[in-house]
């Protein structure tokens, strides 16, 4: 019995000491949970504070959203300006053509009917002796010169379809054919010609003599004149242009027979023409020889500058 | 009738040019008035023969055989499709190569009738090479010529979406786009029906369409003083705003609804009608694109269109609009019912509510925009008016508004009972346990029980 009392003593404090342990663990648990809850309340203050903050600033602004209306309205006002100015514009452009087709038809009436202008004697129906100035109408009468009749327009038969089109000027032409001589006429009496031959006669065409074809002036005269011009038109340099003037030259020299020996070109012909024997010179100097002098010879190949040749 | 056909097939085949052309000439007309004609013509086997000889012959006989072409081709698809089957497209496309802008004119409008039909004709004038040859039309110094291929190419486009990636692949925006400014109304008409044509498929082809610079010259067109330039720079601006909030913020930014507004007050009738989808199509992307539709007093125009206009669908339209105007907040509810334009809208979707099958259309559209506007509608002086005529469905929407803003205000409080609003509500009879019950008791129970007595 005191065993059983002790071991009850013994399991009771042991019973004690593992509720006291899990005690403390649940209050720490409890403990720790209250914390994490008042956290995380605070946590949610200040996201709820600044989620409300970040929306109004960026994603829901008022007042951008505000300066936006603003500015689409003030946008608006340039735009129906500028439409209101272009369609004013349009009218203008439209009243304009308007009033000058008015001008237009009202010259034209002045110029037919040029002959009511008011003469010294006779005051024509716009100048009418009881009007203190004479009508607008009068002076456009004027102004005007009168009008010639204009020659008939002929309409061709297929006025309609093909005037339509932009680019078709001429409507597509019958072949002609050569006027036929009236038919079942009865041959007039007496002694008249044959129709024919009559019309044959009258609408022959014109064949002139080569005299008259010809102008007065000889040909040969105008084409010499006609050259003459040409080249006082065209020449503008003296030389004619050449390319490169010796590019074309590649032709080798064939030197002559005669003068050719055994060591080269002899230089009789080129260097000197006949002996020489100075101590029989008169003056000391030997020939020399003179030539007239062709201006236009000296002049090859000097008067321009030596560039473009080719070497 | 009187086998005219028959006399004129073997002159088509005559050795003098004139008379070839002459015959062809007047079977182009006959075929142009009639579609029996047409059929005749079709039936005469005469098609063949014209197109057989075509590449060699002067132009005055190409002229003549493309105006056949076309007269045969307008009148319905199958005569269309009995002129792609005897090869013609191949010879029209060849009258395209010519050099006189009269043949390409004949020519490009014949093409333009075929593919008006539908897409497996248009596929066909495609798949024959016209749409670079137009292009290559519109640049072309010929007003003429520039306006028929235009015209062509709006036809081709409009089928579908591949059709129209086709005529921008050759390069027609930037071409097109160039000739808006140009002065000829007609020309005008055209080349903006081509470009809504194009834009009106998908995103990606209104998007080129834009980068080609419209903006703001498309607006100058809007100011024309043709109607139909007017009707079609509206179009244009109507498909393009359809697809994505960005494109509808780019016009809003350009100044689009502005010079919309302004082309909706200035016209009469069904040119109006683009103008209007536009500004729906805009304020209902968003609410902020529908603010800024507010802002250019986009609201009056739309309610002038409500009441002048006699034809249903425009009546529809301008409903349809002004309920994507309102439906997104209380501010644009409140922008909305301040124009005093419910009752209208009530009176409308009364008027129409027993008729046939358009007008039932337009009830649809004017039930739903009273329902969102009125959704979100807390100014209650314009409510008003609306609880003594409105029937049951309308009604509960109506109550159900005061209930909610009713217990929160004095003032208005005081006001529903000054105007005869509260005898009103308790003249109406509703199921106990429906919502619309539910609604009264709420508003009961805001006043003192004498009063409601």
């Amino acid at each position: 019995r005191y065993l059983n009392k002790m071991v009850i003593f013994i399991q009771k404090w042991w019973r004690g000491y593992r509720s006291r342990r899990y005690f403390r663990k649940t209050v720490e648990t409890a403990y720790f949970i209250m914390k994490m809850n008042f956290y995380n309340e605070m946590a949610v203050r200040i996201q709820k504070r600044w989620r409300g903050y970040y929306v109004r600033k960026y994603i829901h602004n008022y007042y951008a959203l505000k300066k936006y209306l603003e500015a689409i309205s003030v946008n608006n006002e340039i735009v129906r300006n500028e439409l209101q100015e272009y369609a004013e514009m349009k009218e203008n452009k439209e009243k304009r053509r308007d009033l000058e087709k008015k001008e237009k038809e009202k010259e034209y009436q002045a110029r037919k009917m040029h002959y009511l202008l008011s003469t010294k004697q006779i005051a024509g129906i716009y100048n009418s002796p009881f009007r203190k100035s004479p009508d607008p109408m009068e002076a456009l009468l004027r102004k005007s010169k009168p009008l010639c009749h204009r020659r008939q327009q002929t309409t061709s038969p297929f006025a309609s379809e093909f005037y339509d089109w932009p680019t078709c000027r001429r409507p597509p032409t019958f072949s002609t054919v050569q006027p036929l001589p009236p038919i079942g006429r009865q041959k007039p009496q007496g002694p008249f010609r044959d129709t024919a031959e009559v019309l044959r006669q009258r609408y022959k065409p014109l064949e002139p003599t080569l005299r008259v074809a010809a102008t007065i002036n000889s040909p040969l005269e105008k084409a010499r004149e006609e050259m003459k011009r040409e080249e006082w038109r065209n020449r503008i340099h003296d030389n004619e242009f050449l390319p490169f003037s010796s590019y074309h030259k590649n032709r080798k020299y064939d030197p002559s027979i005669h003068t050719s020996g055994k060591y080269g070109q002899e230089t009789y012909g080129t260097k000197h023409f006949r002996e020489v024997q100075p101590k029989k010179w008169v003056a000391g100097k030997d020939f020399q020889t003179v030539l007239p002098s062709i201006v236009l010879f000296e002049k090859f190949g000097k008067t321009y500058s030596r560039t473009g040749q080719i070497v | 009738n009187s086998g005219v056909i028959s006399l004129l097939k073997p002159l088509l085949l005559d050795v003098v040019p004139t008379i070839q052309q002459t015959a062809a000439l007047a079977l182009g007309k006959l075929a142009n008035y009639n579609d029996d004609l047409a059929e005749a013509v079709v039936k005469g086997d005469i098609l063949p023969q014209l197109v057989c000889s075509l590449s060699e012959q002067n132009r005055f006989y190409k002229k003549a055989a493309a105006f056949v072409l076309r007269g045969v081709g307008k009148h319905s698809p199958q005569l269309a499709q009995a002129i792609v089957h005897c090869g013609a497209l191949e010879m029209l496309v060849i009258c395209l190569e010519d050099f006189d802008p009269g043949v390409k004119e004949a020519a490009s409008w014949a093409l333009g009738y075929i593919a008006r039909h539908n897409s497996e004709l248009s596929q066909a004038v495609v798949d024959a090479g016209a749409v670079p040859l137009l292009v290559l039309c519109i640049q072309e110094p010929e007003i003429a010529l520039k306006r028929i291929a235009a015209s062509t190419l709006s036809d081709i486009s409009k089928h579908s979406p591949e059709l129209a990636q086709t005529v921008v692949d050759a390069g027609a925006i930037a071409h097109l786009a160039q000739m808006i400014l140009n002065p000829d109304a007609k020309l005008k008409r055209q080349v903006l029906s081509a470009l809504s044509q194009i834009a009106k498929h998908s995103v990606d082809l209104a998007e080129l369409v834009v980068e080609a610079e419209i903006f703001p010259v498309v607006l100058t067109c809007l100011k024309d003083s043709d109607e139909y330039v007017k009707k079609n720079g509206a179009t244009l601006i109507r498909e393009i705003a359809k697809h994505t909030p960005e494109l509808s913020q780019l016009i809003v930014n350009a100044g689009g609804v502005a010079a919309v507004t302004d082309c909706i007050g200035s016209c009469r009738g069904t040119v109006r009608l683009p103008g209007i989808m536009t500004l729906g199509y805009v304020a209902a992307h968003s609410e902020n694109l529908s603010m800024a539709v507010i802002v250019s007093k986009g609201i009056p125009p739309l309610c002038a269109c409500l009441i002048e206009e006699h034809e249903d669908h425009i009546k529809a339209a301008a409903a349809w609009a002004l309920g994507q105007v309102g439906r997104h907040t209380p501010e644009h509810a409140h922008a909305v019912a301040v124009a005093n334009v419910l009752p209208t809208l009530l009176a409308m979707y009364m008027d129409t509510r027993s008729s046939e099958d358009l007008q039932m259309k337009a009830s649809i559209f004017t039930k739903k925009a009273l329902k969102n506007i009125l959704q979100k509608c807390t100014h209650l002086p314009a409510l008003e008016p609306l609880l003594h005529d409105a029937p049951p469905n309308i009604l509960k929407h109506i109550v159900g508004q005061f209930s909610k803003v009713l217990p929160h205000d004095s003032k208005a409080r005081r006001l529903f009972v000054t105007t005869g609003g509260l005898k009103k509500v308790q003249e109406i009879k509703a199921e106990p346990g429906s919502l619309l019950q539910e609604y009264i008791n709420t508003i009961n129970n805001c006043y003192p029980e004498e009063i409601v007595r």
